[in-house]
């Protein structure tokens, strides 16, 4: 549009400069000529460019139409119907998996058919709301989501956009003859269709009464003997109230009430109980109702009584720990979201009700589940649950809340993935990430290692040794790791590239296999790469300077490694600290009585972290590290320590850590600009990790009769801390 | 004329600009088509102009309102029994709560097995299994749940161990009750052709607990669909999953095996005649014969005779140890043996049985152990685990072995978790969350009387993402009664006390228990009233607890050996260099093991602790290390516990009586037998403070006490 203007503007510049060396007659003539050929030029100009914007002329229509213009679609009398809703349907018998294939990425495609007003015969409507601002909410949000296809002949769902939300407003027999008149409806294959408010007066069925043969139905307010397992999705009502009335987030604890009932429709027999429960309990509970004097209308919605005080609703759940959410005729009720919004740990009391997503979340972590029945015990009940668990509950509750029940995005999202880890169940998404909210994701770790394994000695551990040029250094190295009995073979990582290895002839001669490996590059995290050579699942990391480590020291790490398979096992121990003057963290290698890090020039691990370190390290610390040729212990033990949670287990005394030969090289580790650098390597990836995962401890292992009064030949470990 | 030239040119060149800018904007247009399609996804859902007038889906009234109160609850629950039967059971309806209100809580009762009854060798061991739980009462006026005495496992007609007259029997019972509150154990039913679901007799309100059972039948929340097992499955102990170390790359020789019969005809040989198609004789080994039935030369087709060489060319042992995948498809039924195999042999199954309710449904999160196929995608298989990474085979694998052990190992497991999954539905809100059975020690083990909140169980700090509590409570076990102030165990108090992480000390007299309200701290020190100790070695050993929540951390260690001579388990107090047990007269331990001690223990174990006032803390070693199957830990101490002569001289310590060291083997052995296996785990390490005896001075080292003789 800018550009066009622009255009337009430089012609009437251009135009009145040659205009008065012309004829008067002729002038008028072509100024009037020059104006139309102007403005066709803008006006085509707009035509041109304006759908730019926005891709295509026909979505230009559909855009800027309105609900009522969607094309009208007159259902005859004799339209055929669906039969009602099978009961025995699984994924297996009446979902077209076919249709889902297997794909990549492991995402089903969904459909959504274009909006279209149904009416009978006579032009009424099947519906008396028709398109919801709800059920436009979610089919907007599910064109916006990556389930979306527009390729009807590759979506593996259908979504009719007929809404079905509320049974309350449908014509039964004309909305199922308007879906059995869908394109692919084929007997409801692969539809999914959304309701919350199923049933009608007086009985309430549980779910929608609409026939919708095989199509899934995702609904809120199923009952067991209604809800087919594995195929029908549970899902909440929604509460329109959590859009207009803003409930801050509250810091779990204790409330002013402990138990709150705030429903206005509870049947008079369980009112008599609660008020029964009052009177044992006092101010303990608070039983509201509605207002009886105020006018009718919003007022009337927002606002509850007890005994003529009036509350606001719903921050009056704000101050209570349990909310009752009792069944009405209805077992769904949009109040259930409320009570969560407002992170109140909900009391359900609704027999048979298939909580919302319960094939998914584990609704025992955040509300309280008791027999209809049982609602006279309930303040007992409620109090034998310990005071921290219902911290949790609430902080439990109100992330429910926010992930899946606070906007119809958040509803149809949660189903769509539910449905689409029954087709890919092989990616499906695992209880933690389902239940735990994101603080406790932060927080908690799962390690890759949990099952409690002590690893047989046999097949022993591989020592990797990085070396660069230090050959009689490394020769010795060789030379002691090889008396150690469980060694099972060496590798050289030969880090140096101008310079080859030695003859094979001249290596010391080693009763287990050793190999070479020459790097490309001379980078600190060779030493970490998971070689196809390395066999055993330990792994011995070894500088070629570490010449002071006797064979029962190592065999003793090894076997202290078989106990912690999935720890750093190392001998020089390190301690980060944290440096109160400067604000940050701080790098410790004096005598300390805590250890937080092992150095991986002496250190036992799993071969699995190798792999982690190559490929899963975290931001660019792999880079850094080889950039500075520097921290690559450090980088290992922030990895361990934040997958696993756990410290690593230093062996065996202090030891001098210095070879008395190489002074000019290895006094660089003591070199002070040494320390400052690897402090900041510290705190660089204490800010990559965003957490400080090291974990302090102040023990370390040491054979059982270490020291101890006993003969030392009897001792499996006795050259242990010689200096 | 040159001026009308001129305008005539102008014109023209007008023109030319505007076919141009015509073109120009055309092929801008395309291809803005072509590239903006590519990059982003069209959005057809229009963005309505009115959609802000759209109404709400139901008005706020009516949502609060909820289709009003409804009818009468009273009269509704009533209805609902009539209703709700048979196979539209569920627990609200068909199970009669108030049988298990009474004093007693969850019993269970078995019927007596009539003179001359034949009961098969797995409904004898469900059997044992119920009678040696907890749970086991004799007398049915207590009880909450009724198992039958008629072996029910067989249903099949064919088979020898088909009992008749099933119905007209139970009708027999007084307190059959339609099957209210009765579990009926059933691992075949049906038979040739179809294998229905059928029992042949009517199960009426009865809880089932079935292998094989298919989702369409299954009553949610009120069967439990149990795993096919043989009859050689151990009663308890059981042997442990084949899983011994977590090699990396995970990948074994074999991606995918399956080695089996093939069905020509009937049912389940839709999926079991198409196996064969994925077989690639590299990595994917799928072996099929057809040699299985009395006439199956009669079906016999092309392939048979070819398939018959291939299959006996490998075999199913070797390819379980050494095949990453295996297939478990179904067979006539839905469940098969292969399925409790393979997680045994931590070879991830991968199901191809459509329908199948999985074992223990309820509770297993099974999509964490298992890739679930889908019989209609066979083909997709290969490409399928294909794609499955490395990190995510090793997490697979080590939860096959996590639920091997927790609830499949033995017919006990089985039946046991059977039970306390019925229990968890009857005391609803005094039960097992999804994590608790799903995470590390498994359900079983986790008494949800004890509490419901997780940060109260030693096994859970880590992924919770939170650390055990700073302080600890000191429970000191006496006998001697108090006479003087310089009494070891006064000095014992004080040393205790002078810690700045003690927040109680429980003095416990003549073996009083504990109770567990009164210890508020997860911590607990558990001492001996003539134990000797520095405060600051309890200090050190309480901070190694912190990192050991689960473990028992002790100072002084014993071991337990094998006697190959006498063919039992020794026990020996001697310095040695590995232990397998810490005393509990000094050692630290998370205070639900006293509630694990107490309430999940039989009571004849516990009966033979008082009796004997011996071998508590053998017990406790064994049980701590049957949950977590790790060693204990010992800590660094001054001076050898108690192996000095005793001050007052007078009294000789029970240690030093030989009877009493004999009562030691004796326990160790009796315990082992009834755990059915050996849980103890020796440990080659102790924990020192980390400057422990290093040449520094001793300014600088924190548990300085520690190294003064």
């Amino acid at each position: 549009m800018v550009l066009i203007m622009c255009a337009s503007v430089k012609y009437g510049s251009r135009g009145p400069a040659l205009i008065p060396r012309m004829k008067t007659k002729h002038r008028i003539y072509y100024i009037t000529l020059f104006s139309v050929v102007l403005l066709g030029l803008i006006a085509t100009g707009i035509f041109q460019f304006w759908p730019h914007s926005i891709e295509s002329s026909a979505e230009w229509s559909l855009d800027r139409r309105s609900v009522h213009d969607a094309p009208l679609v007159r259902i005859p009398m004799s339209s055929p119907i669906s039969e009602r809703g099978d009961l025995s349907c699984r994924m297996h018998t009446c979902f077209d998996v076919y249709r889902c294939g297997y794909n990549p990425k492991n995402k089903i495609k969904v459909y959504i058919y274009p909006l279209q007003r149904f009416v009978d015969e006579v032009g009424v409507p099947i519906s008396s709301t028709g398109l919801s601002r709800e059920y436009n909410d979610l089919l907007s949000a599910i064109s916006d989501s990556d389930f979306y296809s527009d390729d009807v002949s590759r979506a593996c769902l259908f979504i009719p956009s007929i809404d079905v939300l509320n049974q309350n407003s449908l014509r039964i027999r004309e909305t199922a003859q308007a879906l059995a008149m869908l394109p692919r409806w084929d007997k409801g294959t692969n539809h999914l269709l959304f309701n919350m408010l199923p049933g009608g007066p007086p009985d309430y069925n549980t779910a929608l009464d609409v026939p919708r043969d095989r199509a899934l139905l995702a609904g809120g307010g199923f009952s067991t003997w209604t809800y087919r397992q594995g195929y029908d999705v549970s899902i909440p009502v929604y509460s329109p109230l959590s859009a207009e009335v803003d409930l801050p987030e509250r810091q779990p604890g204790p409330r002013r009430y402990f138990i709150l009932s705030s429903q206005t429709a509870i049947h008079r027999e369980y009112r008599v109980e609660l008020e029964r429960l009052k009177e044992e309990n006092g101010e303990a509970l608070l039983l509201l109702d509605k207002c009886s004097n105020l006018s009718q209308g919003l007022a009337s919605v927002r606002n509850r009584c007890y005994k003529g005080q009036v509350y606001d609703y719903p921050q009056i759940l704000q101050e209570s720990s349990f909310c009752v959410v009792l069944r009405g005729a209805r077992l769904g009720q949009a109040t259930l979201s409320d009570v969560l919004q407002a992170g109140c740990v909900p009391v359900i009391m609704a027999d048979s009700y298939i909580l919302p997503f319960s094939e998914v979340l584990d609704w025992k972590r955040a509300s309280v589940v008791i027999p209809e029945e049982k609602l006279p015990e309930m303040y007992t009940i409620l109090k034998s649950i310990p005071h921290r668990q219902v911290e949790e509950m609430q902080r439990q509750a109100r992330w429910f809340w926010e992930a899946y029940f606070s906007s119809m995005k958040a509803i149809g999202m949660t189903t769509l993935q539910i449905i689409n880890d029954r087709i890919y169940p092989y990616a499906a998404r695992t209880y933690e990430e389902w239940n735990n909210p994101p603080v406790v994701k932060w927080t908690s770790v799962n390690s890759p290692l949990f099952l409690p394994l002590i690893p047989p000695r046999s097949p022993g551990f591989t020592a990797v040794v990085l070396t660069y040029d230090r050959i009689e250094s490394l020769f010795r190295v060789i030379t002691e790791i090889s008396k150690v009995p469980s060694l099972a073979k060496l590798l050289v990582v030969w880090n140096n590239q101008n310079k080859s290895p030695p003859e094979e002839s001249l290596w010391p001669k080693v009763a287990v296999p050793l190999k070479v490996l020459r790097t490309k590059e001379n980078k600190l995290s060779n030493r970490f790469f998971p070689f196809d050579e390395i066999e055993t699942e330990a792994v011995l990391a070894i500088d070629d300077d570490i010449i002071m480590l006797t064979s029962d020291e190592l065999q003793f790490g090894y076997e202290v490694w078989r106990e912690f398979p999935d720890r750093l096992v190392g001998y020089p121990g390190r301690l980060h600290l944290w440096d109160h003057e400067m604000g940050k963290w701080k790098y410790e290698s004096e005598w300390t009585n805590e250890v937080s890090m092992v150095l991986t020039g002496a250190a036992f691990y799993h071969k699995y972290f190798n792999y982690l370190y190559t490929y899963k390290m975290p931001g660019d610390i792999k880079n850094w590290v080889d950039a500075h040729m520097n921290c690559e212990d450090i980088a290992m033990n922030f990895l361990v320590a934040n997958i696993t949670g756990k410290a690593p287990i230093k062996v065996t005394p202090r030891k001098k850590f210095k070879c008395p030969e190489c002074t000019a090289i290895d006094g660089l580790s003591l070199d002070q600009t040494h320390m400052v650098e690897r402090s900041e390597c510290i705190n660089k990836f204490a800010s990559v990790f965003g957490t400080m995962p090291l974990k302090v401890v102040e023990h370390r292992a040491d054979p059982v009769l270490y020291k101890d009064d006993f003969p030392e030949k009897l001792k499996s470990f006795p050259n242990i801390g010689s200096l | 004329m040159q001026a009308r030239k001129k305008y005539v040119l102008l014109g023209l060149c007008m023109c030319c600009w505007l076919l141009l800018y015509y073109w120009g904007g055309l092929q801008e247009r395309l291809l803005g088509l072509i590239t903006h399609r590519r990059g982003e996804v069209a959005r057809p859902w229009p963005n309505w102009l009115d959609r802000d007038l759209l109404p709400g889906y139901a008005d706020q009234a009516e949502l609060q309102n909820a289709g009003g109160p409804g009818d009468s609850p009273r009269q509704r629950r009533q209805s609902w029994a009539g209703i709700y039967k048979d196979s539209r059971c569920r627990m609200d309806t068909c199970f009669d709560f108030a049988r298990c209100q009474g004093q007693s809580g969850f019993r269970v009762y078995i019927y007596p097995p009539e003179k001359g009854e034949r009961v098969s060798e797995s409904y004898r061991k469900i059997l044992t299994s119920v009678a040696e739980s907890r749970y086991f009462t004799s007398d049915p006026r207590e009880a909450c749940l009724f198992v039958l005495g008629i072996d029910t496992l067989d249903r099949d007609q064919l088979s020898m161990q088909f009992v008749p007259n099933m119905d007209e029997r139970i009708r027999g019972y007084p307190l059959w009750n339609d099957g209210r509150n009765h579990v009926i154990f059933n691992l075949y039913s049906g038979t040739w052709p179809n294998y229905t679901e059928d029992l042949g007799f009517n199960v009426g309100q009865a809880i089932l607990a079935k292998a094989s059972l298919n989702t369409e039948h299954f009553r949610p929340g009120f069967d439990i669909s149990i795993p096919l097992f043989s009859k050689e499955h151990p009663q308890k102990g059981g042997e442990r999953g084949w899983l011994v170390r977590n090699t990396v790359p995970p990948r074994r020789k074999y991606l995918l095996m399956f080695k089996g019969k093939r069905y020509l005809t009937g049912i389940g040989s839709d999926t079991r005649n198409a196996l064969h198609h994925i077989h690639n004789g590299k990595d994917i080994v799928s072996l099929t014969t057809c040699r299985h039935g009395k006439d199956w030369e009669k079906h016999k087709d092309a392939r048979c005779d070819h398939d018959n060489q291939e299959y006996e060319r490998f075999d199913y042992q070797e390819l379980l140890h050494n095949s990453t995948f295996c297939l478990v498809p179904r067979g006539r039924r839905l469940g098969s043996f292969r399925f409790l195999e393979s997680l045994q042999a931590a070879c991830i199954p991968v199901l191809l049985s459509n329908g199948w309710e999985l074992p223990f449904s309820d509770v297993i999160q099974w999509n964490q152990a298992v890739i679930e196929g889908d019989e209609r995608l066979l083909l997709q298989v290969p490409s399928t685990v294909r794609a499955v990474d490395i990190t995510r085979v090793l997490a697979l694998r080590q939860r096959t072995q996590m639920l091997w052990e927790a609830y499949f190992s033995s017919v006990d497991k089985i039946v046991l978790t059977t039970l306390e999954i019925i229990k968890d539905r009857v005391y609803s809100h005094i039960s097992r969350n999804k994590f608790m059975w799903n995470a590390l020690p498994g359900g079983l083990l986790v008494l949800p009387e004890y509490s419901t909140h997780l940060a109260h169980y030693p096994f859970y700090y880590l992924n919770l993402g939170i650390s055990p509590g700073q302080e600890f409570t000191a429970v000191i076990h006496a006998t001697s009664p108090l006479v003087s102030q310089s009494q070891p165990i006064m000095k014992l108090l004080q040393v205790v006390s002078k810690s700045k992480y003690c927040s109680q000390i429980i003095i416990l007299w003549n073996s009083e228990k504990p109770e567990q309200s009164t210890i508020e701290t997860e911590a607990v020190l558990s001492l001996d009233e003539d134990t000797v100790l520095l405060t600051s070695e309890i200090n050190f050993a309480f901070h190694v607890w912190r990192s050991f929540p689960e473990r028992i951390v002790g100072y002084p260690p014993r071991s337990h050996f094998w006697d190959p001579v006498k063919k039992a388990w020794g026990y020996t107090s001697k310095w040695t260099n590995e232990y397998s047990i810490v005393l509990t007269g000094a050692a630290f331990y998370h205070r639900y093991y006293h509630h694990l001690f107490s309430h999940y223990l039989p009571s004849s174990l516990r009966a033979l602790v008082d009796r004997t006032s011996n071998c508590e803390d053998i017990l406790i070693n064994f049980l701590v290390s049957s949950v977590t199957h790790l060693p204990p830990i010992k800590v660094a101490q001054r001076k050898q516990y108690k192996e000095m002569p005793t001050l007052q001289g007078t009294k000789m310590a029970p240690w030093a009586n030989p009877e009493h060291f004999t009562q030691r083997q004796e326990c160790v052995n009796t315990f082992a037998s009834w755990f059915g296996y050996m849980p103890l785990v020796h440990s080659q390490f102790r924990l020192d403070p980390v400057l422990f005896k290093d040449h520094v001075s001793v300014l600088r080292k924190r548990y300085k006490d520690l190294e003064r003789v």
